[in-house]
Protein backbone atom coordinates (compact mmCIF):
# COMPACT_ATOMS: atom_id res chain seq x y z
CA UNK A 1 0.00 0.00 0.00
CA UNK A 2 1.21 3.42 -0.85
CA UNK A 3 2.18 5.42 2.02
CA UNK A 4 0.31 8.70 1.86
CA UNK A 5 1.52 12.20 2.63
CA UNK A 6 -0.97 12.29 5.63
CA UNK A 7 0.13 9.57 6.97
CA UNK A 8 3.73 10.80 6.65
CA UNK A 9 3.01 13.95 8.20
CA UNK A 10 0.88 12.37 10.80
CA UNK A 11 3.88 10.03 12.17
CA UNK A 12 6.32 13.03 12.06
CA UNK A 13 4.45 15.17 14.32
CA UNK A 14 3.73 12.02 16.28
CA UNK A 15 7.51 11.57 16.82
CA UNK A 16 7.96 15.32 17.11
CA UNK A 17 5.44 14.94 20.28
CA UNK A 18 7.33 12.26 21.61
CA UNK A 19 10.70 13.91 21.45
CA UNK A 20 9.41 16.84 23.01
CA UNK A 21 7.99 15.43 25.96
CA UNK A 22 10.73 11.90 26.88
CA UNK A 23 13.60 13.81 25.77
CA UNK A 24 13.27 17.99 26.50
CA UNK A 25 17.29 18.65 26.56
CA UNK A 26 17.72 17.75 23.45
CA UNK A 27 16.24 20.68 22.18
CA UNK A 28 17.80 23.13 23.95
CA UNK A 29 19.61 24.51 20.89
CA UNK A 30 16.18 25.38 19.35
CA UNK A 31 14.62 27.15 22.44
CA UNK A 32 18.04 28.59 23.54
CA UNK A 33 17.30 32.01 21.31
CA UNK A 34 14.11 32.50 23.46
CA UNK A 35 15.53 31.64 26.94
CA UNK A 36 16.94 35.15 29.06
CA UNK A 37 20.31 35.52 29.42
CA UNK A 38 21.90 32.59 31.80
CA UNK A 39 18.46 31.59 32.54
CA UNK A 40 17.09 28.03 32.35
CA UNK A 41 16.10 27.31 28.73
CA UNK A 42 14.83 23.44 29.66
CA UNK A 43 11.78 23.35 32.52
CA UNK A 44 12.72 20.73 34.73
CA UNK A 45 10.48 21.32 37.73
CA UNK A 46 8.20 18.65 37.12
CA UNK A 47 8.62 16.00 34.04
CA UNK A 48 6.98 16.67 31.36
CA UNK A 49 5.83 13.27 30.85
CA UNK A 50 3.40 13.38 33.98
CA UNK A 51 2.46 16.85 33.27
CA UNK A 52 1.30 15.49 29.70
CA UNK A 53 -0.75 12.39 31.47
CA UNK A 54 -2.06 14.64 33.97
CA UNK A 55 -2.90 16.95 31.05
CA UNK A 56 -4.98 14.38 28.85
CA UNK A 57 -6.60 12.39 31.73
CA UNK A 58 -8.02 15.75 32.63
CA UNK A 59 -9.01 16.50 29.53
CA UNK A 60 -10.50 12.73 29.01
CA UNK A 61 -12.25 12.71 32.34
CA UNK A 62 -13.67 16.28 31.52
CA UNK A 63 -14.75 15.56 27.82
CA UNK A 64 -16.10 12.11 28.92
CA UNK A 65 -18.10 13.48 31.11
CA UNK A 66 -19.49 16.22 28.71
CA UNK A 67 -20.57 13.69 26.15
CA UNK A 68 -22.53 11.53 28.58
CA UNK A 69 -24.37 14.26 30.34
CA UNK A 70 -24.84 15.86 26.92
CA UNK A 71 -25.88 13.03 24.97
CA UNK A 72 -28.76 11.68 26.98
CA UNK A 73 -29.68 15.16 27.64
CA UNK A 74 -30.26 15.49 23.52
CA UNK A 75 -31.85 11.87 23.54
CA UNK A 76 -34.20 13.40 26.47
CA UNK A 77 -35.31 16.62 24.07
CA UNK A 78 -35.41 14.56 21.35
CA UNK A 79 -38.41 12.07 22.50
CA UNK A 80 -42.07 13.39 22.02
CA UNK A 81 -41.98 13.11 26.28
CA UNK A 82 -38.91 15.58 26.47
CA UNK A 83 -39.69 17.93 23.64
CA UNK A 84 -40.56 20.61 26.47
CA UNK A 85 -37.41 20.61 27.86
CA UNK A 86 -35.66 21.44 24.82
CA UNK A 87 -35.24 25.41 25.62
CA UNK A 88 -34.46 24.86 28.77
CA UNK A 89 -31.46 22.57 28.44
CA UNK A 90 -30.45 24.76 25.93
CA UNK A 91 -29.98 27.80 28.02
CA UNK A 92 -28.28 25.62 30.41
CA UNK A 93 -25.66 24.40 28.27
CA UNK A 94 -25.59 27.86 26.61
CA UNK A 95 -25.00 29.10 30.12
CA UNK A 96 -22.06 27.01 30.90
CA UNK A 97 -20.15 28.08 27.34
CA UNK A 98 -20.69 31.46 28.17
CA UNK A 99 -19.37 31.57 31.28
CA UNK A 100 -15.19 32.09 31.32
CA UNK A 101 -13.50 29.16 32.49
CA UNK A 102 -11.73 31.32 34.60
CA UNK A 103 -14.74 32.60 36.56
CA UNK A 104 -15.59 29.56 36.73
CA UNK A 105 -11.82 28.41 38.16
CA UNK A 106 -12.53 31.63 40.53
CA UNK A 107 -15.88 29.94 42.02
CA UNK A 108 -15.32 26.95 42.25
CA UNK A 109 -11.85 27.27 44.12
CA UNK A 110 -13.77 27.90 47.48
CA UNK A 111 -16.10 25.02 47.37
CA UNK A 112 -13.17 22.41 45.96
CA UNK A 113 -10.77 23.69 47.03
CA UNK A 114 -7.26 24.01 44.67
CA UNK A 115 -6.35 20.51 42.43
CA UNK A 116 -7.79 19.25 39.74
CA UNK A 117 -11.61 19.41 40.79
CA UNK A 118 -12.14 22.88 40.07
CA UNK A 119 -10.55 22.57 36.58
CA UNK A 120 -12.79 19.28 36.06
CA UNK A 121 -16.02 21.38 36.88
CA UNK A 122 -14.33 24.20 34.03
CA UNK A 123 -14.11 22.06 31.55
CA UNK A 124 -17.20 19.86 31.94
CA UNK A 125 -19.17 22.77 31.99
CA UNK A 126 -17.36 24.47 28.60
CA UNK A 127 -17.63 21.17 26.73
CA UNK A 128 -21.21 20.59 27.51
CA UNK A 129 -22.45 22.77 24.70
CA UNK A 130 -20.81 21.35 21.32
CA UNK A 131 -21.80 17.83 22.10
CA UNK A 132 -25.61 19.11 22.83
CA UNK A 133 -26.34 20.93 20.03
CA UNK A 134 -24.30 18.95 17.28
CA UNK A 135 -25.71 15.58 18.96
CA UNK A 136 -29.59 17.13 19.03
CA UNK A 137 -29.25 18.55 15.94
CA UNK A 138 -28.01 15.12 14.50
CA UNK A 139 -30.58 12.88 16.34
CA UNK A 140 -33.91 15.53 15.06
CA UNK A 141 -32.43 15.36 11.34
CA UNK A 142 -32.61 12.22 10.90
CA UNK A 143 -34.24 11.00 7.35
CA UNK A 144 -37.83 10.58 8.06
CA UNK A 145 -38.36 7.78 5.70
CA UNK A 146 -35.57 5.58 7.17
CA UNK A 147 -37.46 6.49 10.88
CA UNK A 148 -40.84 5.27 9.89
CA UNK A 149 -39.45 2.35 8.32
CA UNK A 150 -37.70 1.50 11.57
CA UNK A 151 -41.12 2.36 13.31
CA UNK A 152 -42.87 -0.22 10.02
CA UNK A 153 -41.23 -2.97 10.30
CA UNK A 154 -41.16 -3.31 14.54
CA UNK A 155 -38.52 -1.94 15.71
CA UNK A 156 -39.14 -0.32 19.54
CA UNK A 157 -38.53 2.56 20.98
CA UNK A 158 -34.74 1.53 22.28
CA UNK A 159 -33.85 -0.45 19.24
CA UNK A 160 -34.96 2.52 17.01
CA UNK A 161 -32.38 4.17 19.37
CA UNK A 162 -29.93 1.81 19.56
CA UNK A 163 -29.91 0.91 16.26
CA UNK A 164 -31.07 3.53 14.41
CA UNK A 165 -31.08 6.83 15.66
CA UNK A 166 -27.49 6.45 17.44
CA UNK A 167 -25.60 4.96 14.44
CA UNK A 168 -26.85 7.49 12.41
CA UNK A 169 -26.27 10.72 14.30
CA UNK A 170 -22.59 9.07 15.32
CA UNK A 171 -20.46 11.18 13.09
CA UNK A 172 -22.30 14.28 13.24
CA UNK A 173 -22.07 13.84 17.51
CA UNK A 174 -18.23 12.80 17.25
CA UNK A 175 -17.66 16.21 15.80
CA UNK A 176 -19.12 17.72 18.85
CA UNK A 177 -17.18 15.69 20.87
CA UNK A 178 -13.97 16.96 18.73
CA UNK A 179 -14.52 20.15 18.92
CA UNK A 180 -14.85 19.75 23.19
CA UNK A 181 -11.95 17.85 23.28
CA UNK A 182 -9.78 20.15 21.71
CA UNK A 183 -11.35 23.38 22.98
CA UNK A 184 -10.78 21.31 26.31
CA UNK A 185 -6.95 20.46 25.86
CA UNK A 186 -6.07 24.18 25.40
CA UNK A 187 -8.61 25.72 28.22
CA UNK A 188 -6.82 22.85 30.74
CA UNK A 189 -3.83 25.12 30.73
CA UNK A 190 -5.33 27.35 33.00
CA UNK A 191 -6.00 24.79 35.41
CA UNK A 192 -2.62 25.23 36.77
CA UNK A 193 -3.53 28.65 38.16
CA UNK A 194 -5.44 26.10 40.31
CA UNK A 195 -2.67 24.16 41.02
CA UNK A 196 -3.97 21.36 38.76
CA UNK A 197 -0.95 19.20 37.26
CA UNK A 198 -0.96 20.43 33.45
CA UNK A 199 1.20 21.09 30.66
CA UNK A 200 0.06 25.30 31.60
CA UNK A 201 2.24 24.95 34.16
CA UNK A 202 4.75 24.99 32.12
CA UNK A 203 3.71 28.14 29.98
CA UNK A 204 2.59 29.84 33.45
CA UNK A 205 5.95 29.79 34.56
CA UNK A 206 7.76 30.96 31.28
CA UNK A 207 5.28 33.96 32.03
CA UNK A 208 6.28 34.37 35.20
CA UNK A 209 9.83 34.17 34.77
CA UNK A 210 9.33 36.27 30.95
CA UNK A 211 10.91 33.06 30.02
CA UNK A 212 9.55 32.27 26.29
CA UNK A 213 11.29 29.36 25.82
CA UNK A 214 9.03 27.76 28.26
CA UNK A 215 5.90 29.32 26.74
CA UNK A 216 7.32 28.01 23.71
CA UNK A 217 8.05 24.48 24.76
CA UNK A 218 4.94 23.95 26.43
CA UNK A 219 2.41 25.59 23.69
CA UNK A 220 3.87 23.28 21.30
CA UNK A 221 3.21 20.59 23.23
CA UNK A 222 -0.38 21.05 23.67
CA UNK A 223 -0.66 22.15 20.10
CA UNK A 224 0.83 18.95 18.94
CA UNK A 225 -1.68 17.13 21.22
CA UNK A 226 -4.59 19.33 19.68
CA UNK A 227 -3.60 18.92 16.37
CA UNK A 228 -3.35 15.14 17.12
CA UNK A 229 -5.91 14.10 18.62
CA UNK A 230 -8.06 15.99 16.45
CA UNK A 231 -7.00 14.42 13.13
CA UNK A 232 -7.55 11.09 15.58
CA UNK A 233 -10.95 11.53 15.58
CA UNK A 234 -11.57 12.91 12.38
CA UNK A 235 -10.47 9.65 11.00
CA UNK A 236 -13.28 7.88 13.67
CA UNK A 237 -15.90 10.09 11.85
CA UNK A 238 -14.51 9.15 8.78
CA UNK A 239 -15.02 5.26 9.80
CA UNK A 240 -18.44 5.89 11.82
CA UNK A 241 -20.19 7.75 8.42
CA UNK A 242 -23.14 5.55 7.73
CA UNK A 243 -22.17 3.70 4.41
CA UNK A 244 -18.64 3.43 4.00
CA UNK A 245 -17.21 0.04 4.14
CA UNK A 246 -15.45 -0.34 7.22
CA UNK A 247 -11.57 -1.22 6.08
CA UNK A 248 -11.14 -5.00 7.24
CA UNK B 1 -57.92 -13.22 5.66
CA UNK B 2 -57.99 -9.27 6.94
CA UNK B 3 -60.86 -7.57 7.93
CA UNK B 4 -61.43 -4.01 8.64
CA UNK B 5 -64.79 -3.23 10.39
CA UNK B 6 -65.85 0.73 10.98
CA UNK B 7 -62.87 1.81 11.25
CA UNK B 8 -62.78 5.32 12.00
CA UNK B 9 -59.73 7.87 12.39
CA UNK B 10 -60.55 11.55 14.16
CA UNK B 11 -57.77 14.51 14.59
CA UNK B 12 -59.85 17.34 16.55
CA UNK B 13 -62.86 17.90 13.94
CA UNK B 14 -61.69 16.37 10.90
CA UNK B 15 -62.83 13.11 9.90
CA UNK B 16 -60.15 11.34 8.45
CA UNK B 17 -61.07 7.60 7.48
CA UNK B 18 -64.37 7.65 8.26
CA UNK B 19 -66.33 4.09 9.49
CA UNK B 20 -64.13 1.85 6.66
CA UNK B 21 -64.71 -1.67 6.31
CA UNK B 22 -63.38 -3.62 3.85
CA UNK B 23 -62.44 -7.58 4.10
CA UNK B 24 -59.20 -8.83 2.51
CA UNK B 25 -58.51 -11.86 0.85
CA UNK B 26 -55.51 -14.22 1.61
CA UNK B 27 -53.01 -14.30 -1.44
CA UNK B 28 -54.89 -11.59 -3.32
CA UNK B 29 -54.15 -7.96 -4.22
CA UNK B 30 -56.45 -4.74 -3.17
CA UNK B 31 -55.64 -1.56 -3.85
CA UNK B 32 -56.58 1.47 -2.53
CA UNK B 33 -56.55 4.77 -4.40
CA UNK B 34 -57.44 8.00 -3.78
CA UNK B 35 -56.48 11.61 -4.50
CA UNK B 36 -53.89 13.22 -1.65
CA UNK B 37 -56.00 13.53 1.55
CA UNK B 38 -58.91 10.73 0.59
CA UNK B 39 -57.53 8.83 4.23
CA UNK B 40 -56.29 5.59 1.91
CA UNK B 41 -52.60 6.58 3.70
CA UNK B 42 -54.04 6.84 7.44
CA UNK B 43 -56.19 3.82 6.37
CA UNK B 44 -53.27 1.86 6.04
CA UNK B 45 -51.36 3.24 9.01
CA UNK B 46 -53.84 2.08 11.14
CA UNK B 47 -53.42 -1.79 9.89
CA UNK B 48 -49.97 -1.90 11.41
CA UNK B 49 -50.83 0.44 14.58
CA UNK B 50 -48.53 3.40 13.02
CA UNK B 51 -51.81 5.36 13.48
CA UNK B 52 -54.46 4.41 16.11
CA UNK B 53 -57.85 4.25 14.99
CA UNK B 54 -59.96 6.41 17.09
CA UNK B 55 -62.49 3.44 16.73
CA UNK B 56 -63.65 0.44 14.93
CA UNK B 57 -61.01 -2.85 14.86
CA UNK B 58 -58.99 -4.75 12.68
CA UNK B 59 -58.64 -8.60 12.41
CA UNK B 60 -55.79 -10.46 10.98
CA UNK B 61 -57.08 -13.97 10.30
CA UNK B 62 -59.61 -13.52 13.29
CA UNK B 63 -57.12 -12.09 15.79
CA UNK B 64 -57.89 -8.06 16.30
CA UNK B 65 -54.48 -6.39 15.47
CA UNK B 66 -55.13 -3.91 19.31
CA UNK B 67 -54.55 -7.90 21.17
CA UNK B 68 -50.97 -7.58 20.11
CA UNK B 69 -48.33 -4.85 20.97
CA UNK B 70 -47.69 -2.56 18.75
CA UNK B 71 -44.27 -3.51 17.51
CA UNK B 72 -44.85 -7.22 18.08
CA UNK B 73 -47.78 -6.72 15.18
CA UNK B 74 -45.35 -4.86 12.89
CA UNK B 75 -43.25 -7.88 12.84
CA UNK B 76 -46.22 -10.10 11.45
CA UNK B 77 -46.99 -7.01 8.56
CA UNK B 78 -44.59 -6.25 6.39
CA UNK B 79 -44.58 -2.62 5.46
CA UNK B 80 -42.82 -0.82 1.82
CA UNK B 81 -43.11 3.01 1.61
CA UNK B 82 -42.36 5.21 -0.94
CA UNK B 83 -38.45 6.42 -1.05
CA UNK B 84 -37.84 2.51 0.35
CA UNK B 85 -36.47 4.05 3.88
CA UNK B 86 -33.87 1.96 3.92
CA UNK B 87 -31.44 2.19 6.46
CA UNK B 88 -27.91 3.80 5.40
CA UNK B 89 -25.34 2.39 7.36
CA UNK B 90 -26.54 -0.75 7.13
CA UNK B 91 -25.89 -3.43 3.96
CA UNK B 92 -28.15 -4.81 2.18
CA UNK B 93 -27.99 -8.29 3.38
CA UNK B 94 -28.18 -6.55 7.13
CA UNK B 95 -31.64 -4.20 5.93
CA UNK B 96 -33.39 -7.41 4.36
CA UNK B 97 -32.57 -9.11 7.59
CA UNK B 98 -33.97 -6.90 9.80
CA UNK B 99 -37.18 -8.25 10.60
CA UNK B 100 -35.72 -11.89 10.96
CA UNK B 101 -33.26 -10.49 13.33
CA UNK B 102 -35.77 -8.83 15.46
CA UNK B 103 -37.53 -12.73 15.76
CA UNK B 104 -34.42 -14.19 16.18
CA UNK B 105 -33.91 -16.47 13.65
CA UNK B 106 -30.82 -19.01 13.12
CA UNK B 107 -27.66 -17.13 11.48
CA UNK B 108 -27.88 -20.07 8.57
CA UNK B 109 -31.84 -19.20 7.94
CA UNK B 110 -31.43 -15.39 7.94
CA UNK B 111 -28.49 -16.03 5.24
CA UNK B 112 -30.25 -18.20 3.28
CA UNK B 113 -33.50 -16.14 3.12
CA UNK B 114 -31.71 -12.88 2.30
CA UNK B 115 -29.85 -14.59 -0.46
CA UNK B 116 -33.39 -16.46 -1.84
CA UNK B 117 -35.42 -12.72 -2.10
CA UNK B 118 -32.16 -10.99 -3.68
CA UNK B 119 -32.82 -13.64 -6.33
CA UNK B 120 -36.23 -13.37 -6.39
CA UNK B 121 -35.63 -9.82 -7.02
CA UNK B 122 -33.59 -10.06 -9.45
CA UNK B 123 -30.16 -9.10 -7.76
CA UNK B 124 -27.02 -11.21 -7.31
CA UNK B 125 -26.69 -12.48 -3.77
CA UNK B 126 -23.04 -12.34 -4.49
CA UNK B 127 -22.74 -8.86 -6.09
CA UNK B 128 -25.32 -7.21 -3.41
CA UNK B 129 -25.37 -8.60 -0.38
CA UNK B 130 -22.64 -6.96 1.41
CA UNK B 131 -23.07 -3.38 -0.98
CA UNK B 132 -24.83 0.10 0.69
CA UNK B 133 -28.29 1.31 0.07
CA UNK B 134 -26.88 4.47 -1.76
CA UNK B 135 -24.37 2.34 -3.98
CA UNK B 136 -27.67 0.65 -5.73
CA UNK B 137 -30.03 2.61 -8.16
CA UNK B 138 -33.26 3.78 -7.18
CA UNK B 139 -34.92 0.68 -9.05
CA UNK B 140 -32.70 -1.85 -6.71
CA UNK B 141 -33.39 0.20 -3.85
CA UNK B 142 -37.34 -0.37 -4.29
CA UNK B 143 -36.25 -3.90 -4.56
CA UNK B 144 -34.29 -4.14 -1.46
CA UNK B 145 -37.17 -2.48 0.29
CA UNK B 146 -40.06 -4.65 -0.99
CA UNK B 147 -37.55 -7.55 0.15
CA UNK B 148 -37.01 -6.45 3.51
CA UNK B 149 -40.67 -6.27 3.73
CA UNK B 150 -41.40 -9.75 2.75
CA UNK B 151 -38.43 -11.07 4.67
CA UNK B 152 -39.79 -12.80 7.20
CA UNK B 153 -42.86 -13.87 5.18
CA UNK B 154 -45.48 -11.84 6.82
CA UNK B 155 -49.16 -12.41 7.10
CA UNK B 156 -49.77 -9.26 4.78
CA UNK B 157 -47.64 -6.93 3.32
CA UNK B 158 -48.78 -3.06 3.78
CA UNK B 159 -47.15 -0.87 0.26
CA UNK B 160 -47.90 2.65 0.62
CA UNK B 161 -46.80 4.69 -2.78
CA UNK B 162 -44.19 1.69 -3.05
CA UNK B 163 -43.48 3.13 -6.67
CA UNK B 164 -44.13 6.75 -6.53
CA UNK B 165 -40.17 7.75 -6.28
CA UNK B 166 -39.32 5.34 -9.87
CA UNK B 167 -39.47 6.38 -13.46
CA UNK B 168 -41.86 5.29 -15.82
CA UNK B 169 -40.23 2.68 -17.47
CA UNK B 170 -38.95 1.37 -14.00
CA UNK B 171 -42.01 1.65 -12.28
CA UNK B 172 -43.98 -0.58 -14.92
CA UNK B 173 -40.82 -3.02 -14.44
CA UNK B 174 -41.58 -3.04 -10.61
CA UNK B 175 -45.33 -3.54 -11.11
CA UNK B 176 -44.94 -7.02 -13.21
CA UNK B 177 -42.59 -7.99 -10.83
CA UNK B 178 -44.42 -7.36 -7.76
CA UNK B 179 -46.95 -9.24 -9.36
CA UNK B 180 -44.91 -12.32 -10.44
CA UNK B 181 -43.77 -12.25 -6.83
CA UNK B 182 -47.14 -12.26 -5.49
CA UNK B 183 -48.50 -15.09 -7.45
CA UNK B 184 -45.37 -16.92 -6.92
CA UNK B 185 -45.41 -16.69 -2.85
CA UNK B 186 -49.24 -15.98 -2.72
CA UNK B 187 -48.51 -13.00 -0.47
CA UNK B 188 -51.48 -11.36 1.04
CA UNK B 189 -51.04 -7.42 -0.08
CA UNK B 190 -52.76 -4.00 0.53
CA UNK B 191 -50.93 -0.76 -1.46
CA UNK B 192 -52.16 2.71 -1.53
CA UNK B 193 -51.52 4.43 -4.74
CA UNK B 194 -52.52 7.91 -6.22
CA UNK B 195 -52.82 6.23 -9.85
CA UNK B 196 -55.50 4.59 -11.41
CA UNK B 197 -53.69 2.83 -13.78
CA UNK B 198 -51.16 1.25 -11.36
CA UNK B 199 -54.27 0.23 -9.47
CA UNK B 200 -56.41 -1.08 -11.77
CA UNK B 201 -53.26 -3.63 -13.14
CA UNK B 202 -52.18 -4.61 -9.79
CA UNK B 203 -55.80 -4.94 -7.70
CA UNK B 204 -57.47 -8.04 -7.77
CA UNK B 205 -59.91 -5.49 -6.12
CA UNK B 206 -60.20 -1.86 -6.04
CA UNK B 207 -61.05 0.25 -2.93
CA UNK B 208 -61.20 4.30 -4.19
CA UNK B 209 -61.11 6.48 -1.42
CA UNK B 210 -63.04 9.87 -1.11
CA UNK B 211 -62.63 12.04 1.66
CA UNK B 212 -61.97 9.37 4.13
CA UNK B 213 -64.86 7.13 3.01
CA UNK B 214 -64.53 3.71 1.17
CA UNK B 215 -67.05 4.96 -1.81
CA UNK B 216 -66.39 1.51 -3.86
CA UNK B 217 -64.80 -1.42 -3.57
CA UNK B 218 -64.59 -3.82 -6.27
CA UNK B 219 -62.80 -5.86 -8.98
CA UNK B 220 -61.38 -3.64 -11.97
CA UNK B 221 -63.66 -4.54 -14.15
CA UNK B 222 -66.61 -3.55 -12.26
CA UNK B 223 -65.03 -0.27 -10.91
CA UNK B 224 -65.09 0.74 -14.82
CA UNK B 225 -68.03 -0.63 -15.80
CA UNK B 226 -70.67 0.79 -13.04
CA UNK B 227 -68.68 3.79 -11.18
CA UNK B 228 -70.58 4.22 -8.39
CA UNK B 229 -69.72 7.76 -7.53
CA UNK B 230 -68.85 10.62 -9.96
CA UNK B 231 -65.66 10.77 -8.37
CA UNK B 232 -65.19 7.33 -9.13
CA UNK B 233 -66.66 7.79 -12.83
CA UNK B 234 -63.64 10.58 -12.73
CA UNK B 235 -60.83 8.72 -11.36
CA UNK B 236 -61.83 6.14 -13.82
CA UNK B 237 -61.03 9.33 -16.79
CA UNK B 238 -64.95 9.42 -18.37
CA UNK B 239 -63.28 9.29 -22.11
CA UNK B 240 -61.19 6.58 -21.66
CA UNK B 241 -63.59 4.11 -19.78
CA UNK B 242 -63.86 1.86 -23.10
CA UNK B 243 -60.23 1.48 -23.40
CA UNK B 244 -59.55 1.03 -19.89
CA UNK B 245 -62.60 -1.95 -19.99
CA UNK B 246 -60.92 -3.57 -23.15
CA UNK B 247 -57.56 -3.44 -21.47
CA UNK B 248 -58.89 -5.26 -17.63
CA UNK B 249 -60.22 -8.71 -20.26
CA UNK B 250 -57.70 -11.35 -21.94
CA UNK B 251 -58.18 -12.15 -25.45
CA UNK B 252 -58.88 -16.10 -24.41
CA UNK B 253 -62.30 -14.69 -23.34
CA UNK B 254 -63.05 -13.58 -26.88
CA UNK B 255 -60.82 -15.42 -29.28
CA UNK B 256 -63.21 -17.88 -32.35
CA UNK B 257 -62.32 -19.84 -34.19
CA UNK B 258 -60.35 -18.54 -37.54
CA UNK B 259 -57.70 -17.42 -39.45
CA UNK B 260 -56.19 -13.86 -39.05
CA UNK B 261 -53.57 -12.00 -41.20
CA UNK B 262 -49.89 -10.86 -39.56
CA UNK B 263 -48.58 -11.38 -36.37
CA UNK B 264 -50.18 -12.88 -33.68
CA UNK B 265 -50.94 -12.18 -29.71
CA UNK B 266 -50.72 -13.86 -27.08
CA UNK B 267 -53.77 -15.58 -25.42
CA UNK B 268 -53.32 -13.55 -22.37
CA UNK B 269 -52.73 -9.73 -24.21
CA UNK B 270 -55.57 -7.47 -23.33
CA UNK B 271 -58.51 -6.56 -25.71
CA UNK B 272 -56.76 -3.26 -25.89
CA UNK B 273 -53.65 -4.52 -27.18
CA UNK B 274 -55.41 -6.24 -29.81
CA UNK B 275 -57.54 -3.09 -30.76
CA UNK B 276 -54.08 -1.25 -30.81
CA UNK B 277 -52.32 -3.73 -33.24
CA UNK B 278 -55.10 -3.35 -35.55
CA UNK B 279 -55.53 0.05 -35.72
CA UNK B 280 -51.49 0.20 -36.21
CA UNK B 281 -51.47 -2.31 -38.76
CA UNK B 282 -54.84 -1.90 -40.57
CA UNK B 283 -56.17 -5.69 -39.83
CA UNK B 284 -59.94 -6.08 -38.77
CA UNK B 285 -58.62 -9.04 -36.68
CA UNK B 286 -55.34 -10.56 -35.36
CA UNK B 287 -54.53 -14.04 -34.65
CA UNK B 288 -54.16 -15.44 -30.98
CA UNK B 289 -51.58 -18.00 -30.06
CA UNK B 290 -51.49 -19.66 -26.49
CA UNK B 291 -47.81 -20.54 -26.07
CA UNK B 292 -46.97 -20.37 -29.51
CA UNK B 293 -49.68 -22.72 -31.28
CA UNK B 294 -52.28 -20.95 -32.76
CA UNK B 295 -55.64 -20.32 -31.19
CA UNK B 296 -58.04 -18.80 -33.07
CA UNK B 297 -58.34 -14.75 -34.11
CA UNK B 298 -60.06 -12.03 -32.67
CA UNK B 299 -62.11 -9.71 -34.73
CA UNK B 300 -62.46 -5.71 -34.98
CA UNK B 301 -65.74 -6.08 -34.31
CA UNK B 302 -66.09 -8.41 -31.77
CA UNK B 303 -63.71 -6.12 -30.44
CA UNK B 304 -66.30 -3.24 -31.01
CA UNK B 305 -69.42 -5.09 -29.96
CA UNK B 306 -67.17 -5.87 -26.32
CA UNK B 307 -66.55 -2.05 -26.09
CA UNK B 308 -70.05 -1.18 -26.22
CA UNK B 309 -71.08 -3.73 -23.47
CA UNK B 310 -69.14 -1.39 -20.94
CA UNK B 311 -72.27 1.01 -19.89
Amino acid sequence: MPVSYGTLLRAGLALLLLALVLWPQGFAPVFAPFAPEGGPVIYTRASLLSLSLGHLGLVAVATLASTVVAVLLAILVTRPAGAAFRPLSRTLTNVGQTFPPVAVLALAVPVLGFGTGPTLVALFLYGLLPIFENAMTALSTLPPRTMEAARGIGLNRWQQLWQVELPLAAPVMLAGIRLSAVIGLGTATIGSTVAARTLGEVIIAGLLTSNTAFVLQGGLIVGLFAVLIYDALVQLERRLTPGRPRPA
Amino acid sequence: MIEIDRITKVYGDTTVVDAVSMTVDTGTITAIVGTSGSGKTTLLRMINRLVEPSSGEVRINGEPTRDTAPHLLRRRIGYAIQGHGLFPHHTVARNIAAVPRLLGWPRYRIAARVDELLGLFGLDPAEFRDRYPQDLSGGQQQRVGVARALASRPDLLLMDEPFGALDPIIRARAQQDLRAIQQKLGSTIMIVTHDMDEAMSLGDRVGVMDGGRLVQYAPPQEIVARPATPFVAEMVGEAERPLRFLSLIPLRDLVEPGEAEGAPLSDAASLRDALSACLRSGRDAVPVTRDGAPMGRVTLAALRREAARCP
